[in-house]
């Protein structure tokens, strides 16, 4: 284990809420988590579970009526809740960054790639066009990307969706962030592709110390890039601890079920030759309107018990390794990915 | 370019020709206009005298050949009625009709654009709903009537603004223009803004839909995450994108607004080509009707190849046919 070292980012029981006829929403419930430099969390669920919302919240971008209702998200040392507009947007872009899920959506497809940068840099720092435009330059060649003076001058439809996405990426490297959100950036592309930008984003948030957050609904990407875990299930962090904790030992049924239906943990064929087939969770991940009241799990969960009406309190069930499970599944009935 | 300018030409070439063998029949076909020209007491060899000079006594065939080699030599003719070369007769409106059309929606896209995009960034504020409210009956009110009402309160009531007519021109090479002068401008107003409404309107509505549409887009999301300010955001990532349907429509109302601002031309008795045309069509004046709508379709046809230059230069992924072989 590294030595403890300050976290760059902590939030603490964030609650976003939106404001609905029917009365308030709460999308995100008092989730807790923390990065430190250089670290890579992965902040796992299936679309809905206010994994993205999360992300928002902690850039400020949270779109009325949504608003953060509760909670502290605290950057080094400093309380985010309460800034001001225009406090807010020193710091994104700046200090915290964040990559969006679909390259062909997120540059923009009437401006060239050098004024998408150079307006990135020159909106926190004052640095002439040249000067902006080296840097630019030097953030595309560090993501891997040929000839970047060409690219430079390049419109976004004349790249290819790995190349969009390395801009983006470069973009957010632009202005050496404590803090890299990343939306499920690899959905969208190949996997060849997709593996060299994970590799990539690893080596470049380790070496220059950047936190990053990693949002997927793929545990196999989790298992290959994170540090450490966190599963959300219906605006809640259900179970969170380091990589290896909650992929070979799941505590929380939900986690246990994510992983038997990733068709990776049921690539090994059984006696026969034939390959096991995928288990998958009963029913369906509830909207946000009709979020059960205590565990949102039970009415899926085999293990749901009368006790599972109540909301489960988080249950340290080995050091860092967190659960919020009132029946939490013993450690030998893990299974590797 | 070079070759998309030139194919454009030649495509321009077909649509006149078409254009003019329509007209012409077309005209040909409302009546004879020896019936409107000639003294109803003349004699049968009188008759026959004047449609003869006027060469109206030849099949039409024979006319029409005869117009289209007089045309390609550059003249379509003498009007019937004033007995001078027709194009010089509409091109002696052209620049009343020219200034008039550019004010009006100079007016149109100065207020519009920016009115549009407040409704789009505020749509359930107050005044984005009255912004709204408004464009609707820039919308449905009739330009007449609106013209007349402008009449009655800026000229009548209050006596602000002349009612009608030109006013002084200042000339610059030969053109005669009322920007130059003040009582110019006062003439031109009430005219400018009654047809300016109707394409205000319009502008409002499509910048404010594109506004909307835009906002909820991802490379909106982004660079407010790039954390750019509200006015880059709006100003330049939002506008940009939203700028390429609303070129179309103002090339296409400008086209338009040269050509048929007949009614509010005749409200307010401003000597343009709107109402040269009227007349003509009453009067059957074939030579002046058929190089109006030649020349309207000329204008049509250089506005559409400025509106596809622009598209070029705003969305670098439009490629103009023909100019990168």
């Amino acid at each position: 284990m590294n030595a403890p070292r300050e976290p760059t980012l902590v939030v603490d029981r964030l609650t976003t809420r939106f404001a609905s006829r029917s009365g308030a929403v709460t999308a995100v419930d008092e989730v807790s988590f923390s990065v430190a430099p250089g670290e890579v969390l992965g902040l796992v669920g299936e679309s809905g579970s206010g994994k993205s919302l999360t992300g928002f919240s902690i850039l400020g971008l949270v779109d009325p009526p949504g608003e953060i209702a509760a909670g502290s998200i605290r950057l080094k040392g400093r309380e985010l809740r309460g800034l001001s507009a225009r406090e807010w947007r020193a710091l994104r872009g700046d200090r915290i960054a964040m990559i969006f899920q679909d390259p062909m959506m997120t540059l923009n497809p009437v401006l060239r790639i050098d004024t998408q940068m150079i307006e990135t840099v020159r909106a926190h720092r004052h640095v002439g066009r040249d000067a902006a435009r080296e840097l630019a330059r030097d953030a595309l060649a560090r993501v891997g990307i040929p000839s970047p003076d060409e690219r430079l001058r390049a419109y976004p439809h004349q790249l290819s969706g790995g190349m969009r996405q390395r801009v983006a990426i470069a973009i957010a490297l632009l202005n050496a962030p404590d803090l890299i959100i990343a939306d499920e950036p690899t959905t969208a592309l190949d996997v060849t592709i997709q593996a060299q930008i994970l590799f990539e984003m690893q080596t470049l948030c380790r070496e220059s110390g950047t936190a990053l957050i990693w949002i997927t609904h793929d545990l196999a990407v989790v298992a290959g890039l994170a540090d450490r875990v966190c599963v959300m299930y219906a605006g809640r962090i259900v179970e969170q601890g380091s990589t290896a904790q909650v992929l070979e030992t799941p505590a929380h049924p939900y986690t246990r079920g994510l992983l038997d239906s990733t068709p990776a943990a049921n690539a090994q064929p059984d006696e026969g030759g034939q390959p096991q087939p995928l288990r998958q969770i009963p029913g369906m991940a509830p909207s946000l309107k009709e979020i059960p009241a205590g565990c949102a799990f039970r009415p899926r969960c085999t293990h749901a018990s009368e006790l599972c009406e109540q909301v489960p309190p988080a249950v340290e069930l080995a050091p860092g390794h967190v659960a919020r499970c009132f029946h939490p599944l013993p450690a030998t009935q893990g299974v590797k990915p | 370019m070079t070759l998309f300018i030139l194919r454009r030409m030649l495509q321009a070439f077909n649509v006149l020709f078409v254009m003019s063998l329509l007209v012409f029949a077309g005209v040909y076909a409302i009546g004879n206009p020896l019936d409107l020209l000639v003294d109803p007491n003349a004699t049968a060899e009188d008759m026959a005298r004047a449609a003869a000079s006027l060469g109206l006594d030849q099949p039409l065939w024979a006319q029409y050949a005869r117009f289209l080699g007089n045309a390609l030599q550059g003249d379509l003719g003498n009007s019937f009625i004033h007995g001078v070369p027709a194009l010089g007769l509409i091109v002696e409106r052209l620049p009343a009709t020219l200034e008039l059309a550019v004010v009006a929606m100079l007016i149109a896209v100065l207020l519009g654009i920016p009115l549009g995009l407040w409704a789009g960034l505020r749509p359930d504020s107050w005044s984005g709903r009255t912004i709204m409210a408004g464009s609707i009956l820039g919308f449905s009110l009739p330009t007449f009537w609106v013209g007349l009402m402008l009449i009655m309160v800026f000229a009548v009531q209050l006596g602000w603004l002349p009612a009608s007519g030109r006013g002084p021109t200042a000339e610059v090479l030969g053109v005669p223009i009322s920007l130059l002068t003040a009582d110019g401008w006062r003439h031109l107003l009430l005219p400018a803004a009654n047809l300016a409404l109707f394409k205000l309107s319009l502008i409002i509505r499509l910048t404010r839909s594109g506004t909307r549409e835009a906002l909820l887009q991802d490379y909106v999301k982004f660079a407010r995450a790039k954390g750019l300010s509200n006015a880059r955001v709006v100003g330049v990532h939002v506008l940009k994108n939203i700028l390429i349907p609303i070129v179309t429509v103002v090339g296409l109302e400008f086209g338009s607004l040269i050509a048929f601002s007949v009614v509010t031309e005749s409200i307010f008795a401003w000597p343009g080509m709107g109402k040269l045309l009227l007349d003509s069509i009453t009067q059957l004046d074939r030579p002046v009707v058929v190089a109006y709508l030649l020349l309207v379709v000329t204008l049509y046809v250089v506005i559409n190849l400025a509106v596809d230059l622009l598209y070029a230069a705003l969305d670098p992924r439009v490629r103009l046919a023909g100019a990168s072989q």
